[in-house]
């Protein structure tokens, strides 16, 4: 396959007068259906309403292209830009599952707010993918409805959960898609896949209308093919929302300011402690790489600790399950969602939430009612919310002596189906370098450095201050630029 | 710790979820391998660490005391399973 469009390129061409938004919306659904049928990113595809939205842009293209004062402008709005929803973020009107047999004939009757954004910048929402059930794994296997295939591997998993967006943006069915990041929920698949995908800081996005996991963890992001499209879609979604309480009173911010393509003087952060046990050679060889082409363009490289991180995946499986247990108390079966009928009102409670929920969802709701429940809630919850603390002090430090923290994204290349679903445990240790960011709240971005022997797709993580995404995306954009190295387009998905 | 199936079943009542003795059978080690990892929290000293909730802590977050129609009703009932065009439906709460 030719080299997949960006968003920056979409929006030129559209400016030249060269292309029309339609043209846009209907060559993604084209190769969505050209694609999709063995990649399955998608749970449901918008078409008909893409494509009226998308003629509708049409028709403003002319008075779009005279408000441009120069070519640059183009970039300030997504006009007609197709892109997915990872389907847990609501969309009025159109079926949102979060890939759960619960919400399988939901309804949303009102938009998530990155809805809202991405509609107001003329974005054209063309399809709702998949994720892990309640955005739950690493993997995307537990989705109730079907499995998505890693476009450069089809018999590897995507990563997960935000493995359905990941893929549709590496198999080029959209230029981007939005996933969330609870655990490593972006960062991981954007990896897997060999794409760019970014967790911004706790509260600078807004989760209003996201379907929620662990609320003090969930956090909303792009994800995409190059630093500058990123950073495009963060600056739409980003913001205060008032319908959000928790969301950062911070305002949205030009991110593609910061790239600047200079990294001289920018200290990069290595966590020497952490890389020890378990990570793949490929991998510590590829990491090792793109920070020593970091520092031979002028990076300062630091040692930093994190002596905590190694209490992160422990801190993590009680603080998420236990949040999950009490937001997932409201799938009852009486206002929404599934219903199986019992004779009692309790009857009906379990029987509906026995069906509607998969064995990965029942587990984490068990562990979290278990960690609160009176008697241990000393001795997991609250010691686990201490380890937060611990973890957030360990960066508070870090960051003292560097301005972003480089690592790898996950500790080995795409793994097969099957290969760790069936130990739970395995399978929450995949999350061992993204899980520090959101215990911490932290920003980070994954970016391919490199490929394995096997051809799949190898992930550098970097992580920055609170708010300060422009100093992370600044140091990706230098790298991406530095790196001599061209990620390339899966083949064979045609046909 | 390790958790026997009758915790597994207590919790899962507690949780509103029927689980088959099946599932009992498979989630009982897998918790219990669960759990015992997560005991290596109980090696570290927190004494004097305060919990943290959430990330960035706002306090007293509140909005304009504003009256706001709510959506309408039958936008909310066309989502219920069970209604009687007015009110959503469920089994009897009381017995007698």
């Amino acid at each position: 396959m030719k080299e997949f469009p960006t968003i920056k390129q979409m929006l030129t061409s559209m400016a030249a007068g060269e292309t029309q938004p339609s043209d846009w919306t209907r060559q993604s659904l084209t190769n969505i259906q050209k694609i999709d049928g063995k990649i399955g990113a998608f749970l449901r595809v918008n078409e008909e309403q893409a494509l009226i939205h998308a003629r509708q842009l049409d028709e403003m293209a002319v008075r779009w292209r005279k408000n441009l004062v120069s070519p640059s402008d183009s970039t300030r709005d997504l006009f007609g830009i197709p892109y997915a929803l990872k389907d847990n973020m609501c969309t009025k009107g159109v079926g949102t599952t979060a890939a759960s047999r619960i919400l399988e004939n939901y309804i949303p009757p009102y938009s998530a707010t990155v809805a809202e954004k991405l509609t107001q910048a003329n974005g054209v929402m063309v399809g709702k993918t998949n994720l892990d059930e309640f955005a739950m794994g690493s993997s995307t296997e537990n989705s109730a409805f079907q499995k998505t295939h890693n476009p450069h591997h089809l018999n590897r998993v995507p990563g997960g959960s935000s493995g359905g967006s990941a893929a549709a943006v590496a198999a080029g069915m959209v230029p981007f898609a939005l996933g969330s990041d609870t655990g490593g929920s972006i960062r991981q698949p954007a990896a897997f896949c060999g794409v760019i995908g970014v967790k911004p800081t706790y509260g600078r996005v807004s989760r209003f209308g996201l379907i929620a996991f662990a609320s003090s963890l969930d956090q909303i992001g792009p994800i995409a093919r190059t630093v500058e499209d990123v950073a495009l879609v963060l600056r739409q979604i980003s913001g205060h929302d008032p319908l959000d309480s928790t969301s950062a009173p911070a305002s949205t911010e030009d991110f593609t300011r910061s790239l600047t393509g200079e990294v001289k003087e920018l200290r990069i952060g290595v966590v020497r402690d952490m890389n020890a046990e378990g990570v793949n050679d490929q991998v510590k060889a590829a990491i090792d790489k793109a920070i020593s082409v970091l520092s031979d363009a002028g990076a300062q490289v630091v040692e930093v600790t994190l002596p905590h991180s190694a209490y992160a995946v422990a801190s993590y499986y009680l603080v998420a399950p236990a949040e999950a247990s009490s937001n997932l108390a409201r799938y009852d079966g009486v206002r929404y969602g599934r219903r199986v009928e019992g004779e009692t009102l309790l009857e009906m409670y379990e029987k509906t939430r026995s069906e509607g929920f998969g064995l990965e969802v029942k587990r984490r709701i068990i562990i979290g009612t278990y960690a609160l429940s009176s008697g241990y809630y000393d001795a997991y919850y609250k010691r686990a919310q201490q380890m937060r603390t611990l973890i957030r002090q360990d960066f508070d430090d870090a960051f003292q002596k560097c301005d972003v923290i480089a690592m790898p994204t996950a500790p080995s290349p795409a793994f097969a189906f099957g290969e760790k679903s069936a130990d739970p445990l395995q399978m929450y240790l995949e999350d061992i370098f993204t899980i520090p960011a959101n215990l911490a709240g932290l920003p980070g971005i994954s970016l391919p450095c490199g490929v394995s022997d096997e051809g799949l797709p190898i992930g550098l993580q970097l992580l920055g201050k609170a708010f300060d995404e422009s100093t992370v995306l600044r140091a990706a954009y230098g790298y991406e630029q530095l790196r001599g190295f061209v990620m390339p387009f899966p083949h064979g998905l045609e046909g | 710790m390790k958790i026997s199936e009758d915790v597994v079943r207590h919790v899962a009542h507690l949780a509103r979820l029927a689980v088959s003795e099946e599932d009992v059978h498979s989630l009982a080690p897998q918790l219990s391998n669960i759990i015992e990892y997560a005991e290596q929290l109980q090696r570290v000293d927190m004494t004097g660490v305060d919990p943290t909730s959430h990330p960035f802590p706002l306090e007293n977050v509140l909005r304009s005391d504003e009256p706001k129609l709510g959506l309408p009703r039958e936008v909310i009932l066309a989502n219920a399973p069970d209604d009687d065009g007015e009110q959503i439906r469920v089994p009897a709460v009381l017995e007698g």
